[in-house]
């Protein structure tokens, strides 16, 4: 592989694992809001 | 009696919505769109697109779900009354319901293929098959008078069976099927990709060819090419994938959403459920298809064949490669993959029309999965039988192309023009778990529906080839596959009556060989130019040649003389049955729309 090809793939495919690790995170950590909410197991 | 729909948990609602979007395009599409303008730069424009036109209209889709949910509609008709009393709404709603079924008629099936490769991949068939044979083996499976196991009529059977095993999920209801759906097939789906991808990644020089490398795949994927960044088509390339990807504009996103409660967050669900798409596709999608089948068949073969039905006609002979229990291993992962990101989208397409009569005809959870079934059914079987005739082909057009683009931006006017921005907002960020970034405001009123007007148009007009930059410089000629040249079957010059006594030449040259067994005539034509390769047509022995050898044959002539029925037909009854289903979801949403009235007074 090109330098150029090699840093671009891992550093989109890096990012986008973070971003997307980031805001499913996020969903997991957030604090359930007060009932009756949404979901009927939480 | 309808049951009250719920979501079970909010990880679940995610993995659905995330399911929903991802599918077999995000593997096969996504990489070929990469290779094919600019490598590794085809990213920016990508990220670009996704910015200012995935996640706004995401956050649009969600917004205008929950804002129905409000009132209690669960499907696009009724969702975007409550938004506009305009007549006119309701029927553009229907696009919502429209869309999904007559997606899933021809989705299921090939979620069905997916379905049998796993079997034929535990029982071994593709053991010892050259790339060739695994690609006849295709072609048969699909030619439902053979069988490749010797259950009779294999492709149908496979299809009903997917097909009752997604009336039986959505049966069971949101939480208890569509969800419980989504928990068990996203995990795994991520698991398979991350194994095979890892296959992809490591897999190396193989040396059964000069350049047979998957780093060279990798290479061919990633390497960037600035200079395309300036080339129009790369852009609505971008632009196109981003749309397709994120299964906007069919009704699916709004129907989930629209069972979240105004006090819970969207915002955040739908960036999470984006971005999980985009880790499937970037990460996963393009680390498998392309550097493993550059990794055994070579650059040059990749380039040339590189296209959706590598999947099904190059994957199974390149796990063979892997030796037995591997192999085996394989298959049932890239098989069980595509399977789970298909059904979990099938799945989806099924809601809309199920909350639509859960809403308005108080129908239950079993009746109303089941006419989903049913209805998906008598829709899909003649995309089964007359697949090689291209009835799946325009099912995938008008459905899965053109409508979602229309839907889309008539959408994106109402929430941001009709319905307003303010209202819209206010609506996006109550309850988020996340700090919506102030400038997506503009974006939505204007940046995002201008984009949609260009795909719009884009889809419409398309120039030959898709090259806008061409068509700007050198003058513009309408493509084939365009909107308006699918309209008018631009593609095809010869055999355009429906029903015909005579077969015509789609080709000039001369005829350089004609032969008959017991069943068909064989006749081959040659063209002039000897780069062209000939071309050889069958037909059966009841129909007489109307040519022998040596004559010169103009585009036109008659072949052969008898009783045809001609590809167009099939074209244009695909397209009449889809007129159908749109009119028949017409009538019933002015039923529900007289029944409302009824109970009004």
């Amino acid at each position: 592989m090109t330098t150029a090809a090699l840093i671009i793939m891992i550093t989109v495919q890096l990012l986008v694992t973070l971003i997307s690790g980031y805001y499913f995170i996020k969903i997991l950590l957030a604090k359930p809001k007060q009932e009756p909410d949404s979901y009927s197991e939480e | 009696m309808a049951e009250r729909e719920q979501w079970g948990t909010r990880i679940g609602l995610v993995l659905a919505m995330a399911g929903n979007a991802v599918g077999l395009g995000n593997f096969l599409r996504f990489p070929v769109q990469a290779v094919q303008n600019g490598g590794g730069a085809f990213i920016i424009p990508y990220l670009v697109c996704f910015l200012l036109m995935g996640i706004p209209l995401l956050w649009i889709e969600w917004s205008i779900g929950r804002f129905g949910g409000r009132s209690n509609n669960h499907s696009t008709p009724f969702i975007l009354d409550s938004m506009d009393k305009r007549r006119l709404w309701k029927y553009i709603g229907v696009f919502g319901i429209f869309t999904n079924i007559a997606v899933a008629a021809y989705y299921c099936y090939i979620e069905s293929w997916a379905m049998s490769y796993i079997l034929h991949s535990i029982i071994q068939t593709f053991s010892g098959m050259s790339q060739e044979q695994v690609a006849v083996f295709f072609t048969q499976y699909v030619d439902i008078g053979y069988s490749t196991t010797g259950i009779p009529f294999e492709a149908i059977v496979f299809y009903v069976i997917c097909l009752a095993l997604n009336t039986y999920i959505l049966s069971k209801g949101l939480s208890g099927g569509v969800e419980k759906a989504a928990k068990i097939g996203m995990p795994l789906l991520i698991l398979f990709g991350i194994l095979l991808s890892i296959k992809g990644i490591t897999l190396g020089d193989t040396g059964l060819c000069k350049d047979c490398n998957s780093h060279i795949g990798l290479n061919f994927l990633w390497n960037p090419q600035f200079d395309k960044l300036t080339d129009l088509k790369v852009w609505f390339a971008a632009a196109g994938q981003i749309f397709f990807t994120l299964s906007l504009g069919m009704g699916t996103i709004q129907c989930y959403a629209s069972y979240v409660r105004p006090k819970d967050d969207i915002a955040l669900n739908a960036m999470s459920a984006g971005w999980m798409n985009g880790f499937v596709e970037i990460v996963l999608g393009a680390s498998i298809v392309i550097p493993i089948s550059v990794g055994y068949l070579g650059l040059d073969w990749v380039k040339e064949n590189a296209g959706f039905a590598m999947a099904f006609q190059t994957m199974p002979y390149l796990f063979t490669q892997w030796g037995a229990f591997l192999g085996t291993f394989a298959g049932v992962m890239w098989f069980g993959l595509l399977f789970f990101a298909g059904i979990t989208s099938s799945l989806a397409m099924g809601t809309p029309w199920m909350g639509f009569l859960q809403d308005e005809f108080k129908w239950g959870r079993r009746s109303s999965a089941f006419t989903f079934g049913l209805i998906t059914l008598i829709m899909g079987l003649p995309t089964v039988f007359f697949f090689q005739e291209g009835f799946f082909d325009e099912y995938d057009y008008w459905a899965g192309t053109a409508s979602l683009v229309i839907f889309a931006t008539l959408e994106t006017i109402l929430f941001a023009w009709i319905f307003g921005i303010n209202k819209g907002w206010k609506e996006l960020v109550q309850g988020s778990d996340m700090k919506v970034p102030n400038f997506f405001k503009p974006i939505m009123v204007f940046i995002t529906p201008i984009f949609l007007i260009i795909i719009l148009i884009g889809t419409l007009i398309t120039p030959k080839g898709g090259d806008w930059g061409k068509a700007f410089s050198e003058g513009y000629e309408l493509d084939h596959g365009s909107l308006i040249g699918k309209l008018l079957h631009a593609d095809i010059e010869v055999n355009r009556a429906w029903f015909s006594s005579n077969f015509e030449s789609p080709v000039e040259g001369n005829v350089t060989e004609l032969h008959s067994d017991n069943e068909f005539h064989y006749l081959t034509i040659s063209a002039s130019d000897i780069e062209q390769t000939p071309h050889t047509y069958s037909k059966p022995i009841k129909n007489e040649p109307s040519v022998a050898i040596g004559d010169h044959v103009k585009k036109g002539d008659a072949l052969f003389k008898g009783n045809f029925i001609n590809p167009i037909f099939y074209l244009d009854l695909a397209r009449l049955m889809l007129l159908g289903l749109y009119v028949f979801i017409c009538i019933l949403v002015y039923k529900a729309y007289l029944n409302r009235k009824k109970a009004r007074l």
